[in-house]
This record gives structure tokens, sequence and C-alpha cells, in this order.
């Protein structure tokens, strides 16, 4: 008898409410392991919440469904075990911190397991070296903020990242450089590398053209409307907006 | 007033009258704080002198590293330390022989009586101010008194420590630094006490002097104890192009603290700092603040507060800036965290122009509780919460001082980080 599989994240029946308003009802999403999974959606479906729901972070209350990660009821764990347990996150907006570094939250990130080589090796790669020693995300601009999120993540080292509309806010420059970081993080620097698991909310797609996503989906009221080809997706929404998209057949396979 | 054996006229004509202004406030209650009876306490007691620093009782020496103060005296140019009221030990390091002076201001108005009474001595705080001031001109129990020559540059820190044994007493300790023309200094103090005393007082008058194109970086490390008062009374006066930074730390409970230093630029483009960092912490009443005078034509200067009030503490965090000229320019920035429902804190900045149209004068006060947003931020990258908070509460606290030596930055670092993980 061979075991079962178990996917890495296997979400199912989710029901969230925000204080009295129930925003998402009812879902299901597995990501295997290595996957990256891609959320679109109109503003207000629902995709941050979902992210949320999945961090734990209060004020989304849980009224349905289950969250297992590797095999673990995730609705169980805090914030940071979490974390520890490998879900990582680059936020959309970030809060400024006083009196805590960027260097400082990296090194927390990866749980203080990290070189000064390696610390610095990643920083460059993002080009934040020199907002090392400043407060995390005081004064920091759009692009220098998703910067410092992705040397974060990329310091944790995570099973599964979350990205929360990596594209937003910044130039095309600064999408250029995040999307090649996320890209190098979820599927390695090389074929041989070991891949990440990834969750890609975007309102746009255009981080699509950057990274690698094996499945698309869309968040529409408060439910999976679809699920289908990253691209294709994309291309359908920019053709027809979120409302018809939802209704085409692609999305009924 | 016993100081000189011998005045001439004039001298004994100003001490006169420094007696004079003092007995006219031996029962004048302070302006701000909590009145205290200081007819409770006797004045601290005589020691014999030490040799070494490492002669000086274990226990005391580790209490007074706690602020600063280390026995490794090739860290230091010059250290004194007073064992109540006795110094015990003052000492030069020969590699400043002749830059610096070091002596107990006893010594030093007997040594320079026309320069101490004409320049220094009760030049820079009122005798008749309050009944500490009163206290301290009447109840002398020494001091230090620290000179830099002019041009000299003093890159290691001068250190002094006074340090109470006993309970039950009052250390009325007279200070003066003088810092002279283009000479550069930094002094570490700490005020310590013995780990078995209880009650009692400190009450310090420091005048400091700051000369032209001079740096004084002054950092103060205060440990009492929840019985003991201190009542500081300090004056800074800063010549043309000079420069004077004032650090306070305090990080252990006291019973009530009251200090209010005034720094007068009086010089063109002189500049004064005010750094402070302070816990209030079980039944502590702290009142704190600074005040700068600016008076010299570009004179600037910024204060900074961080205070954190826990448990039953009362923390009252004052900033006062007078703009007495054009051109002159200087910020307040107190910030506080209330962390506990018991406790209560007051941010009092207070701005004020004299007759000067052209005085740029700003503050920031804000009171506000650990932001949580920041909590899960850093939750969110696998720190538990209590960690999250304490992180927070030391990065709140921990502002960029400089001109710090090293060594106490690591001190604050540790205290700072031994009181978060303690109160949180």
């Amino acid at each position: 008898m061979t075991t079962p599989h178990v996917p890495l994240l296997r979400i199912e029946g989710l029901r969230v409410s925000i204080g009295e308003r129930e925003v998402l009802r009812g879902i299901d999403l597995t990501i295997d392991h290595g996957e990256t999974h891609v959320l679109l959606g109109p503003n207000g479906g629902g995709k941050t919440t979902l992210l949320n729901a999945l961090l734990g972070m209060p004020g989304y209350e849980i009224t349905a469904g289950s969250i297992h990660f590797d095999g673990r009821d995730l609705l169980e764990l805090t914030i940071d075990e979490r974390a520890r347990i490998g879900i990582g996150i680059a936020f959309q907006r970030p809060p400024s911190v006083r009196g805590i570094t960027l260097r400082t939250m990296m090194r927390l990130a990866a749980g203080g397991e990290i070189d000064d080589a390696r610390l610095h090796e990643i920083a460059s790669s993002l080009d934040v070296v020199r907002m090392l020693d400043r407060d995390v995300n005081a004064g920091f601009s759009g692009g220098e903020a998703k910067r410092a999120e992705m040397a974060q993540l990329i310091a944790q080292e995570p099973v599964l990242a979350l990205f929360d509309e990596p594209e937003s806010g910044v130039d095309l420059e600064n999408i250029a450089v995040v999307g090649a970081a996320m890209q190098r993080l979820l599927k390695g620097e090389k074929a041989s590398d070991p891949k990440r698991s990834g969750l890609i909310i975007t309102h746009t797609g255009h981080i699509l053209e950057y990274v690698n996503a094996d499945v698309g989906h869309v968040l529409y009221d408060g439910r999976l409307a679809c699920a289908g080809n990253p691209r294709d997706l994309v291309a359908e929404i920019g053709e027809q907006g979120f409302e018809k998209c939802v209704e085409c057949v692609l999305c009924e396979r | 007033m016993r100081a000189l054996e011998n005045p001439t006229p004039a001298q004994a004509a100003r001490l006169a009258e420094i007696e004079a202004a003092a007995l006219a406030a031996v029962d004048r209650p302070a302006a701000l704080g909590p009145d205290i009876d200081i007819t409770r306490f006797k004045t601290v007691s005589e020691h014999d002198r030490v040799g070494s620093i490492e002669s000086i009782e274990r226990q005391i020496r580790e209490t007074a590293l706690m602020s600063g103060f280390t026995s490794d005296e090739s860290e230091r140019s010059a250290s004194y330390f007073q064992l109540d009221r006795t110094p015990i030990y003052e000492r030069v390091m020969a590699a400043f022989d002749g830059q610096v002076e070091v002596m107990s201001t006893e010594d030093a108005l007997r040594a320079y009586p026309d320069e101490m009474l004409d320049k220094w001595f009760w030049r820079a705080v009122d005798p008749g101010k309050d009944k500490y001031t009163a206290l301290v001109a009447l109840h002398w129990t020494e001091g230090y008194f620290i000179r830099v020559k002019a041009g000299a540059r003093v890159d290691k820190p001068i250190q002094a420590c006074l340090f109470v044994s006993e309970s039950n007493v009052s250390q009325n300790v007279h200070n003066i630094i003088v810092i002279e023309d283009g000479a550069t200094a930094n002094v570490i103090t700490g005020c310590n006490i013995h780990t078995d005393v209880k009650e009692g007082l400190h009450a310090g008058i420091s005048e400091f002097y700051v000369g032209k194109g001079a740096h004084l970086t002054f950092s103060m490390v205060h440990n009492w104890a929840d019985e003991f008062s201190v009542r500081p009374r300090t004056g800074v006066v800063i010549e043309e192009d000079g420069t004077y930074v004032n650090n306070y730390v305090l990080l252990k409970p006291v019973k009530s603290l009251q200090a209010f230093p005034v720094a007068k630029c009086v010089g063109a483009r002189s500049r004064a700092v005010f750094n402070s960092i302070v816990y209030g912490i079980g039944d502590s009443v702290i009142d704190l603040g600074s005040e700068t005078q600016l008076i010299g034509e570009g004179s600037r200067s910024e204060a900074v507060a961080r205070t954190v009030s826990k448990d039953r503490s009362v923390v009252y965090s004052r900033g006062r800036l007078v703009g007495k000229t054009d051109l002159c320019k200087a910020h307040l920035d107190c910030r506080g965290i209330v962390a506990s429902r018991e406790s209560t804190q007051w941010a009092i900045p207070d701005l004020v122009s004299e007759g000067a149209p052209g005085a740029e004068l700003s503050h920031e006060a804000a009171i506000s509780p650990i932001a949580q947003d920041g909590v899960y931020y850093l939750m969110s990258r696998g720190v538990p919460e209590d960690e999250a908070v304490s992180l927070i509460t030391r990065g709140f606290v921990n502002i960029e001082i400089p001109g710090l030596p090293d060594a106490l930055r690591r001190q604050i670092d540790r205290a700072i980080e031994e009181t978060s993980a303690d109160a949180m």
C-alpha cells in the first residue's frame, strides 16, 4: 500500500469574515510542492483576505473550512509558528517599524541563521545594501519597500512564499528586479535546484512577464471562479474584464 | 561655608552672597516634582582614600560599572570616584597629563579661588533657586572639578562616579566641568547606590562651561532604588561655536527624580543637544526635561526624549526651547510608550520666542501604544509575540546617540534588553 499523497497546502471550504461581513465564501485550493499559483481578481474580491487568513492575522475570522499545510492544521498555529514552519510573505504595504533595521528584519526572518556574507549577497541582488541599517520601511519608496520585502523573504527561505500585489505602485525597473528575485526564489538558480511553492496575488498580471506560474485562479465575489493557464486568464481578463471572464468557458474545465 | 580658610575680602563677600541666597531658599520647594522633607537625612560619611580603583570594594565597583565606570583605566583619560562624601580616588592618565585636571570641587576652590568664584562656582546655577540648591550650598559634600585645557583633544572618556553606600543620607555634590576654548572631551558620569541602600537623597549641582569652539559630550547613567530621591540642578553655558551634548539614561526605579537642566547657548553658532532614555518602573515618579536658551546668533538645539512607563510609574517628559535671537533654530522630539494601565505619562513641549521673530522652533510630541501592525509584521517573520513587543520597545528607546563610547553603548543596550525582558 502506498501512502496517500499529501499536498503542501490544502484549503477546503474556507469561509472568512471580517466583522459582520463574509468576505470569503467557500474556497477550495490545493498547492503542491514546487507549484506556483496565481490569484487574479478585482479589488475587494477577497485576495488579500485569503493571504491574511493563511498568515493567521487577527481580525480575520474563520467561520468554516480548514487549511492544512504539509498535513498540519494551520488554524491551530500562531502567526510566528506558521512563519517558522515555512510560510513566508512579501507584503503589499509593509508597516515601518522605528528602531528595527532592515538588517535586523532579514536576520529575524532567517531565524538568526544567516552569515553576513549571505545577507550582503541577498541585499546586493535586490539593491538594498544602502538601506540595511535604516529603520525598515521608514521613508522607503514603493520600489524600495518591495525590494526590502523580497530581501527578507529570500533570507527566510520559505517553503511556501506568498506575494501580495508585488507589482503595485512600482515602476517597470523595480518590477523587473522584484520579478527576477521571485523567479529565482521559486524556481531556483539552476534547473536542478529544488523548487519552492508560491501563491501570487496580482490585480494586473504584469508580474507574470517575469515569473513562471503554473496555475491561475480568479477570485471573484469571495469564491474561486475558475482555474486555468495563468497567461490565458490574464489575456482573457484583459479583453473581457473580470465579470465576463468568470462566465467564460475556459473556466468550466 | 567652610571652603576657604583665609579668603580675601572680595572672596569672602562672594561666599557670603552665595550663603545668603541659599539661606533665603532653605524652605523653598522646587517648582516641579514632589516635595521632599530634607530634614530627615543626615549628610554622608567620610571614608579612607584608596590607591587604585581595584582596591575599591568589589560590589561597589561592579555597581559602578553598570553606569560606565570601569576599573580598566586604559580605556579612560581620567577618573574620579567619590564614595559618600569623600573623593577616594582621582587620577589623570599619564598620556593626558597637562591636558586634563581632575579634583574635588573643594580642592579646586582652594587651588583657584578667584577663577572659581568669578567664573564658575555658582555662576550657572542659582544657589537660591530652591531648597535643594540651598542644601548643596550650605551642606556641600564635595563633587568633581574637571578642566580640559585649551585645544586639548581628549579622545578617551573621562569617568566620574558618585556613589552612595549608606541609607538615610543625602549626598550634596557640586560638580564643575570647564572645557576651555577649542578643547574636546567626553565625560561619563555614573551615579550609583550600594545595593543595600534603600532610602536617601542625591542633590547634585552641575555647572558646565563649554568654551569657544569646544565640544563636551556628557553622558550620565543613573542607577537608583525604590526609596531614593534625586534632585539634580544643572546649568550649562556654551560659547561661540561650542557644542554641548547631554546623554541621559535612567533604566532603574527611583522614588522620585526631578531635573530640568538649562543650557544657555550664549555664543554665536553654539549648539546644545539633549538625548534621554527613560524607563519608568515600579512606583517611580520622574519629572525630567531640559531647557535651551538660544541667545547667540545662529545657535541651535535638539532635544530627543524616549520614555517608556510601566507599572504604576508617573513620568513627565518636558522640553523647553527659548528663542532669544533671530536666526536660531531648535527642535524637540519627545515620544512615549505607556506600557501599563496603571501608569501615567505627560509630554509637555514648550516653545518660547522672546523678541526674536526669526527664531525657528518646533516640536513633535507623541504618546502612543506599541504599534500592533509592527508586532504582527515581526511575527510574520517568525518572531514570537512577546519577543516582538520587546524588540520594538527596545528599538523605540534605542535612539542614535552620537559620541557615546562603545562600552557605554553596549551597557545601555544590555540594560535596555534586561529591562525590556523583565517588564514585558
